[in-house]
């Protein structure tokens, strides 16, 4: 099976370990894929806020030159670009006259609109039996929290993915490592997000209190599937601490690396080891393992 | 998209729907955005109060409000909606006209923040944390902040020395000019 890759950003610097257990993972399931030549980046938050010709030009530009290289559809592993760029195609599709003003921009017709897959609909489309039949290792000492976060299950009408309050397709996936997903609040809660440089004290906050929800909900690893996310209730983490001096250290694995480690892989070679908290699955604490 | 009516001054309001293809008048005040909103602790504006400001022409007070730079993008409220007004979209047209229309904003941090990021994609087409971060820094003098982090990240390999470069340099340049506000 060969798809479509539109990295991102984040994949090729702070979210690399992401990039590398995604490729890993895929290989090893029987995928490749075909990235999109020549990629910008696809404005992010920064530029919907600010400018909304402009953030639509710079999806755009990616799902043009997806189109010329003749793909079908796209994987976008960080949700944050899956969110744009499936939001500017939805937003061009109906409003024409906004599709006009970008195919000025870019001096390009736009074509039809391409299918762009976040992280679960790559697993979903690749399947379940794949997943099993490759499992090397379950993983039954993990019980996980799944975070969602925003921009994979929201605004519903345009994502169609997954229920926007009680999404459960991230479980299903996790069950398939032989892990335990939790039930727990604050799964589709925001962590802040792009607030993290200008506004730190939001992003510790928000961020401590789905970590803090996941504890008491018995969970002793958090599994997301965004590199923003990742970067606020990971890195954070530290400067989480000091402003709460009694946080603990909480383990936070993007769903790659999970499966990665259920197909047989090591945390090294995940790239686990690029957190700022440490996780080894054999050196859980006994009183952190399920039961 | 002129007005209907000849006598008719373009508004806040009209410039709003032209950005985002809704009408505020959707909105009839229930505020179930405000109620789920996670950082409305943080604001000194209620969501949905801001939509009630663009409604009755109280533009200027809303425009200047910290509340639209506040919001994280989060959708919960858009999702919540029960009259499927995006509200998280009424925030991006609000904070795009701030800009246009040159209003003050109280605390401008965040405006640095997403002027910072622009520029590394203007300059790179692709965003360059280090670039990113020195620029901000320059333009917050807000030094001392994530000196802790800083290292972690350089010696994990996790940023770039230098930054990944898009080829084709003339599109990302007419991107960045042709949206350019005038």
């Amino acid at each position: 099976m060969k798809l479509g890759y539109f990295p991102g950003c984040s994949q090729t610097g702070t979210a690399k370990e992401y990039d590398i257990s995604l490729r890993k993972v895929v290989e090893k399931l029987g995928a490749s894929f075909d990235e999109i030549q020549d990629w910008t980046c696809c404005g992010a938050t920064s530029a919907h806020v600010t400018n909304h010709l402009l953030a639509n030009s710079l999806s755009m530009r990616n799902i043009a030159l997806a189109e010329q290289q003749g793909l079908d559809d796209i994987v976008a592993p960080c949700a944050a670009c899956y969110n744009r760029l499936v939001t500017s195609q939805h937003e061009i599709q109906t409003h024409p006259e906004l599709k006009q003003e970008v195919e000025l921009v870019l001096d390009k017709k736009l074509g039809k609109e391409i299918k762009v897959m976040n992280l679960i609909e790559l697993f979903m489309k690749i399947g379940s039996e794949k997943i099993t039949a490759n499992r090397i290792k379950e993983l039954k000492n993990l019980k996980v929290a799944c975070y969602y976060g925003c921009l994979l299950v929201r605004p519903a009408a345009i994502t169609h993915f997954d229920d926007a309050e009680q999404p459960s397709s991230m479980e299903s996936l996790v069950e398939l490592t032989g892990a335990k997903p939790v039930d727990w609040n604050y799964k589709v809660e925001c962590c802040g997000a792009a607030h993290t440089l200008a506004r730190r004290d939001i992003v510790l906050d928000l961020s401590k209190k789905i970590l803090d929800d996941a504890k008491e909900h018995g969970a002793n690893v958090m599994v997301v599937a965004c590199p923003m996310c990742h970067s606020n209730l990971d890195m954070r983490q530290r400067a989480m601490k000091r402003e709460y001096p009694e946080h603990k250290d909480f383990p936070v694995l993007y769903l790659t690396e999970l499966l990665g480690l259920a197909l047989g892989m090591d945390e090294k070679e995940l790239g686990i080891n690029k957190h700022t908290v440490e996780f080894k699955y054999n050196e859980l604490p006994a009183d952190k393992a399920a039961v | 998209m002129s007005s209907h009516n000849h006598n008719h001054v373009h508004t806040v309001a009209d410039d709003i729907k032209e950005k985002t293809f809704q009408d505020v008048s959707l909105c009839y005040q229930c505020g179930k955005c405000s109620a789920g909103c996670p950082v409305r602790y943080y604001m000194d504006i209620a969501p949905n109060k801001i939509v009630r400001l663009i409604q009755l022409g109280f533009y200027e007070e809303a425009l200047k409000s910290e509340t639209p730079w506040l919001c994280a993008g989060c959708m919960t409220c858009s999702t919540r909606c029960p009259q499927e007004f995006d509200l998280a979209k009424f925030m991006d047209a609000v904070r795009e006209l701030a800009l246009e229309k040159g209003v003050k904003v109280n605390k401008n941090h965040i405006v640095k923040f997403h002027e910072s990021f622009l520029n590394q994609i203007k300059r790179f087409g692709r965003s360059w944390e280090i670039g990113l971060i020195a620029e901000y820094k320059l333009k917050t003098l807000d030094l001392m902040q994530d000196v802790d982090s800083a290292p972690d990240m350089l010696i994990k390999g996790k940023l770039e020395m230098i930054p990944h470069k898009v080829k084709d340099k003339k599109s990302v340049k007419n991107i960045f000019s042709r949206t350019a506000k005038k």
